[in-house]
């Protein structure tokens, strides 16, 4: 059992390999007819498929690769020659290749799909006359006889093919390159260490053999993170057939120049920028390059050139896509930033034309006139940038207008060490990545005072004529104030999504290569930090994720937060799970007991009984001049099930609430308390105005969706 | 086909249980899932975490989560200047710690002396328990690993 589960593994990973290369060599081979080798080479793959899966008696698998051989034996006779067509069909059969494979490796079987339309069509090609009956019958004869013919000449092809492979190289399981990782990483620190208490030691020895330490480690570790490298061409390999699918639909011809594919680039990383890399090719095709005909009327040659390079460049990978399209007009984007209210018309009328250009990777931008399902629906290049930065990286365009676009991405090698300045709180250390530092502040006790202003209780720094929003890194992380507060003002200037902000710290240490290791799964609701690692003394450090800190500060609070609140819409409180909310106690009845977000609460009031009048309808009081409906609870949730605790003269509890310049009241039970309270949201039913319930205060507690609340409010005004 | 770890837990007997304290109650877990015990570790603390977590410690260059479980089981604060052990246990997510008041034996349980957990027992503790076993002059009330691990981040 286990012994065929193996064969038929190596068989999978090996056909998946061809497959990707059978990909790239359709397309060179469109633009290049004549190419025999290439012929030769895609023949050899499929035929190589389709013997192994007869030996493996996978038979709907053998019958499609043997209807493709057939078309490419002819091709590499040149009895036949490739047209678009029977390249697209051909491509069709790899696809179908492709989708057998994986189910085979998900299930064991090949299923039940026999791809009988694209084989029909593969045979239409062999032989034009053969009619529709026929086909039903066709498969069955060859399969039996290639059955017997072929399997010795499969094993010589692959023989062949291995021997001139596996020279100098050696499989390895990723398993295992990621623990040798791992475990470089934790010789990083215990170097760390040690070069630390060679240094308190004084010992010339031990510094000696600690500096050798070192210079050995780092050669290691260099040596361990290139064995993860992979070509970035591994990846790319599919996108030619990506820009020629897409050039088709398109109605466009795009031809695309790889440079640079063997620039090596980290496995993790390589897997982050795969489909922002899919969703630039896109963009680029959709967006950017024009179709023949207007190219011919700019005078340009009617196919466009997609150029995709990569490189190594100071400690960085850059990849570049340079389109020779229409590029990106600024007028455009300025007239869709303010259509779609991205930036005020104040501001933009300051920014540079370079500003307004990348203005395509605000969230909900899109300028292509008309949605097609190839791009254009506003998602686009705010999820390419959030997805490169999440990686440490950075993108950026420049664009001549009716010249083209260039977009250049900049990521790091690896990802488990990093560079990080480390900063103090107190007792504690954090450490910042070095990609979000922008420059170090320190003020002294006169400077503080004139750079730092105070607008609205909200210190900002003014830095060489900027102004920037400061934040405590004791306040985001609520940590108590210490009993004496330093002079001296400590500022790590950061950079979050494009924004600076000063964070205010204790004190800043120095610079450090750590090893990132996660969080465990309970952590991870925790946003301010990215992760933890290892200082050199040997104790934990948090690592701070500068996004985290900056949204939970409400520096962020643009757009793009906006997006996320707008697409969780409805579910209410979830999306603060396990961050600390402000919430409003209070009980209805006799034991119910509710919650409420106090941000959403404007004011909270006592009316007498006698003060309530009636309007129709409504129970309405006099408020601040203005008629303030009131509501009851029980309007809201029903009647209350343990009765009424009302006993008809106390005064009214009154929860006011006001939206667009309306206000109106909720009649409560009694208003218990006021809690900061990390609460862990637990759905319940469709029950109106109940967003879920949650334990606070060791209590069972409702939490009331004031928005539908507010909603029968409105009505019921 | 080797009969899988998991399942095997429930039905080998006679079982070995890790035992500990914990305000005055006695706890036991399965002894394959304790990765080892060791005296009270530096740690640092996580701000914003919820209150059960005290911190992370530097288990031999792994950061391993501790969780407090009288926190966790609702148990009254630990008072005076005596310091949790940390038990460590394997989970799927990597290695997390439990702090307890002291350690006690390995001891062999058999299920003629299992009984289920009373259902008077609050839901919050009761829902971290898999049952209860009648020693001769005590009980031993046997934690679930994996929901005491998981607890977080399943509700969340």
């Amino acid at each position: 059992m286990s012994e065929i589960d193996e064969v038929l593994q190596e068989f999978i990973i090996e056909s998946n390999e061809n497959l990707d290369e059978l990909d790239r060599s359709f397309v060179a081979l469109e633009a290049n007819p004549g190419d025999q080798q290439r012929v030769g080479a895609i023949f050899r793959a499929i035929h190589t498929i389709k013997g192994t899966s007869g030996f493996l008696g996978c038979t709907r698998l053998e019958a499609l690769t043997h209807a493709g051989e057939e078309v490419l034996s002819r091709v590499r006779d040149g009895k036949l020659s490739l047209t678009p067509q029977i390249t697209t069909d051909l491509l069709t059969m790899v696809d179908g290749v492709r989708a057998i494979l994986r189910r085979l490796e998900t299930t064991g079987v090949e299923g039940t799909e026999d791809f009988a339309e694209q084989i029909v069509r593969l045979k239409a090609i062999v032989s034009p006359a053969a009619t529709a009956p026929t086909t039903h019958v066709a498969p069955a004869a060859p399969v039996a006889a290639s059955k017997d013919d072929h399997p010795a000449e499969v094993h010589a092809v692959e023989a062949h093919e291995g021997s001139s492979v596996v020279d100098g190289t050696v499989r390895v399981d990723v398993a295992l390159l990621d623990k040798l990782m791992n475990l470089v990483g934790e010789l990083v620190l215990a170097r760390n260490q040690i070069i630390q208490v060679g240094a308190i030691a004084g010992d010339a020895t031990l510094i000696g053999a600690s500096q050798r330490l070192n210079l050995i480690t780092s050669e290691l570790q260099e040596g361990v993170m290139k064995t993860r490298m992979r070509p970035i061409g591994s990846v790319w390999n599919k996108y030619p057939r990506i820009v020629r699918d897409l050039s088709v639909l398109c109605g466009k011809s795009v031809r695309l120049e790889m440079i640079g594919t063997e620039t090596e680039v980290d496995r993790s990383l390589l897997d982050a920028i795969k489909d922002p890399l899919v969703h630039m090719l896109r963009n680029s095709v959709d967006h950017g390059i024009e179709t023949p005909e207007a190219r011919a009327a700019k005078g340009k040659a009617p196919t466009g050139v997609l150029a995709l390079r990569a490189y190594h460049e100071g400690g960085k990978v850059n990849i570049e896509l340079t389109d020779d399209g229409q590029g990106i007009d600024p007028e455009r984007i300025r007239a869709k930033a303010l259509e779609r209210g991205v930036v005020s018309a104040e501001r933009i009328g300051r920014m540079t034309e370079r500003e307004i250009t990348n203005l395509v990777f605000a969230p909900g931008f899109s300028t292509a006139e008309t949605v097609s399902n190839i791009s254009g629906r506003g998602v686009g290049m705010d999820v390419v940038k959030t997805n490169i930065e999440r990686i440490g990286g950075t993108v950026e365009l420049s664009s001549r207008h009716g010249h083209g676009t260039t977009l250049k991405v900049k990521i790091p090698l690896t990802l488990a060490i990093i560079p990080a300045l480390v900063v103090h709180l107190g007792s504690e250390r954090y450490a910042i990545p070095q990609v979000n530092l922008l420059e170090l502040v320190r003020l002294e006790a006169a400077q503080a005072r004139t750079a730092i202003a105070d607008v609205h209780g909200t210190p900002v720094l003014r830095l060489r004529g900027d102004l920037l929003p400061l934040v405590h890194l004791r306040t985001v992380l609520d940590e108590p104030k210490p009993a004496v507060e330093s002079e001296v003002v400590n500022v790590v200037i950061l950079q979050a999504d494009d924004r600076p902000f000063g964070l205010i710290v204790d004190g800043v240490s120095d610079t450090e290569e750590i090893v990132v290791k996660p969080l465990s799964r309970e952590l991870k609701t925790v946003t301010t930090f990215a992760g933890a690692t290892i200082m050199g003394d040997g104790r934990v450090a948090l690592i701070l994720d500068v996004v985290g800190v900056a949204q939970r500060a409400n520096v962020l609070t643009e757009s793009r937060e906006r997006a996320v609140s707008l697409a969780s819409k409805g579910t209410g409180l979830d999306q603060q799970n396990g961050a600390k909310d402000a919430l409003l106690l209070l009980t209805r009845g006799a034991n119910e007991r509710l919650a409420l977000p106090l941000d959403q609460v404007s004011r909270l009031e006592e009316f007498a009984r006698g003060s309530v009048e009636q309007a129709g309808d409504n129970q309405v009081v006099q408020y601040r001049g203005e008629i303030l409906p009131l509501i009851s609870l029980d309007a809201v949730l029903g009647p209350c099930p343990t009765g009424a605790e009302d006993d008809g003269e106390s005064p009214l509890q009154v929860v006011v609430f006001s939206q667009g310049g309306r206000s109106v009241g909720l009649v409560v039970g009694r208003i218990l308390d006021i809690v900061q309270d990390s609460i862990v949201v637990k759905p319940t039913g469709k029950r109106h105005g109940v967003s879920g319930t949650a334990v606070i205060d060791g209590r069972v507690t409702q939490l009331l969706d004031v928005r539908t609340a507010l909603g029968d409010l409105n009505d019921a005004a | 086909m080797p009969p899988e770890k998991e399942e095997g837990t429930m039905e080998r007997e006679p079982r070995q249980l890790c035992t500990f304290y914990l305000g005055g109650h006695f706890y036991g877990i399965d002894v394959v899932r304790v990765q080892e015990v060791i005296r009270y570790q530096d740690m640092t603390r996580v701000p914003l975490a919820p209150r059960d977590i005290r911190g992370l410690i530097n288990l031999r260059g792994q950061i391993v989560t501790a969780v407090d479980m009288r926190r966790r089981l609702n148990l009254p604060e630990r008072t005076g200047d005596d310091r949790p052990m940390n038990v460590v246990v394997r989970s799927d997510d990597g290695a997390a710690s439990l702090l307890v008041d002291e350690i006690g034996d390995v001891m062999e349980v058999t299920t003629a002396a299992h009984d289920a957990v009373p259902q008077t027992v609050p839901q919050e503790a009761r829902a971290l328990l898999r049952g209860v076993f009648k020693l001769e002059n005590r009980l031993l009330l046997e934690l679930d690993i994996d929901r005491i691990v998981s607890c977080a981040a399943n509700a969340a």
